[in-house]
């Protein structure tokens, strides 16, 4: 099943390019994805043909321009294995859908919303402020030193009182693959909602959000090759048709009067105003492109890399490498001495582009003492070769650090 | 030496450094040279905020002239830093408000940090010339 990553490059125009002088080895892909011609096509092409406003043109444009944005809401839902396509709400991105989802929940004080330790600022703060609101309050799944979720705590922590648990697939800081399936499934038993942040997941793993059994899901289009600006919230319609709507405007209502206005059903309901119909055409054309390849295959390819990276990295002294063994994506990792920004600045100067820092998790790196940790993440179009230059790159920036 | 020499000096030091990496191991070295500060003066008023590592800077009066000691985790910030110690350090806070700190611009060191950093550089100027102020004015 193994594909030639020296074959896609060429369709990702971006990663031709030298910084500094050197060849580019973009290894930044958890925090976003370069874009093939394939996706740039579409949103050029949807300027060039049928921009226009939709649902409620009666031209020929407005047709093709709705049509165009459905049939992305169609393959997104199948995508994502949902029941119906209505169930798939379009957003600006994953934190724009938990946001939304904190946004239309009602809590009372006594109320507990649960966490993971391993969360994204995105995936806390909109349920700090929940809660705030509400009076409800915030409990933390706290993890094991191995970057893995404590499932005993877990499970002591679900309660009659635990109204919502919402949790990261993939950690975008450590890589570390929550057992997604097992958590919905302990969450739902206490009588939980469930949220699934899935922005890490959805380049690397297949979804089937039947088969998952969460109430929300959410992820960006730019983490999967798409654009910025376009991201997904899918909810199982039976909890989505009984929560109120949020925002209000154009699309999302049924009949207005001065008096009182009555709201669309889903998808729409969801969203008002005049939506990003380029990025989610883009982010079809995005599904399309890793459909193409296979996504086991891309899997397949990047935990190669990943392997190859952890192990040549371990090999240089008083690395800590941060998360379980059998990460997926990210590869954290920090050096006795030596501070992370340093790193990235000596190694961006060979080319090579990293995140360092806290990763938007300040929370989990206060857990494991550190201010933050260099991260290398990974990607279908990147090679043997660039995680070679990776490790060569961080043991010239030792040298010079040491 | 004024400050403007010492920029001066600085910048010829630099011009025998072309390459990146010379220039990295040279703020690396500079970093290295500058004496840490004790953990008892790294309270959190000196502090400096917006920085992505962390940098801390003392100013005291000694003989109506500022002495300066900074420290940070990140030993490129702190070579850093210790260009404008280098500058400022022993002057009088008149000189130290009046001094024109566009050297570091010329340094070429800018725009090899992210925005963030450089951002920092800007930082440490200011708090430097606020410290001045302050013990002037004592």
């Amino acid at each position: 099943m193994a594909f030639d990553p020296s074959k896609v490059r060429s369709d990702f125009p971006i990663l031709a390019q030298a910084v500094n002088g050197k060849p580019l080895v973009y290894l930044d892909n958890a925090a976003t994805t370069q874009k093939p011609l394939a996706v740039l096509d579409a949103s050029r092409r949807y300027y060039e043909e049928i921009n226009a406003n939709i649902h409620r043109g009666t031209h020929h444009l407005a047709r093709a321009a709705t049509a165009a944005h459905e049939a992305a809401r169609d393959r997104v839902a199948r995508h994502l294995n949902a029941s119906e396509s209505a169930e798939v709400i379009f957003t600006s991105g994953a934190t724009d859908s938990i946001n939304l989802v904190a946004a239309i929940l009602t809590l009372v004080p006594g109320d507990e919303v649960l966490v993971s330790a391993l969360e994204h600022h995105s995936n806390i703060v909109p349920w700090q402020m929940l809660c705030e609101r509400s009076g409800a309050s915030l409990k933390v799944i706290p993890c094991h030193e191995d970057g893995t979720l404590d499932q005993d705590a877990f499970r002591a922590l679900l309660s009659e009182r635990t109204r919502l648990t919402a949790f990261t697939w993939i950690s975008n800081a450590f890589g570390t693959v929550n057992p997604v399936r097992e958590m919905c499934a302990a969450a739902k038993a206490a009588g939980s909602l469930v949220l699934v942040d899935a922005a890490q997941a959805i380049p690397h793993v297949r979804i089937d959000v039947r088969e998952l059994d969460a109430d929300f899901l959410v992820f960006s289009g730019h983490k999967v090759y798409a654009p910025t600006g376009i991201g997904v919230l899918w909810g199982r319609r039976s909890v989505l048709d009984a929560l109120p709507p949020w925002r209000g405007g154009g699309e999302m209502i049924k009949e207005v009067t001065f008096e009182r206005s009555t709201y669309n059903v889903l998808p729409f309901k969801y969203e008002a105003g005049t939506p990003n119909i380029e990025g989610a055409i883009a982010l079809a054309a995005a599904l399309d492109y890793i459909e193409g390849i296979g996504l086991e295959a891309i899997a397949a390819h990047e935990q190669h890399l990943i392997r190859r990276a952890a192990e040549g990295l371990s090999a240089l002294t008083d690395l800590r490498l941060f998360g379980p063994d059998d990460r997926v994506g990210a590869l954290s990792f920090g050096i006795h001495g030596v501070h992370h920004y340093d790193l990235g600045t000596l190694i961006d100067q060979m080319g090579v582009a990293v995140r360092t820092g806290h990763h938007c998790c300040q929370p989990l790196m206060a857990r494991f003492g550190v201010t933050g940790t260099t991260r290398a993440s990974f990607a279908l179009y990147n090679t043997e070769a660039e995680v070679d230059t990776l490790i060569a790159a961080v043991e010239k920036a030792l040298v010079m650090l040491r | 030496m004024s400050i403007a020499e010492k920029q001066q000096q600085i910048l010829e030091e630099l011009s025998f450094l072309p390459g990146w990496q010379e220039r990295y191991e040279y703020v690396i070295g500079l970093g290295r040279q500058l004496p840490a500060m004790s953990d008892k003066l790294k309270s959190s008023d000196k502090l400096i905020k917006g920085c992505q590592s962390q940098v801390w800077l003392d100013a005291r009066a000694e003989d109506g002239h500022v002495r300066f000691s900074a420290d940070s985790d990140s030993v490129i910030t702190k070579g850093m830093i210790a260009l404008f110690v280098r500058v400022l350090d022993g002057e009088s806070p008149d000189a130290i408000l009046s001094a024109d700190l566009s050297f570091i611009d010329q340094t070429g060191l800018k725009e090899h940090l992210a925005p963030t950093r450089a951002n920092a550089l800007n930082l440490m100027a200011t708090q430097m010339k606020q410290r001045a102020l302050e013990i002037g004015a004592a």
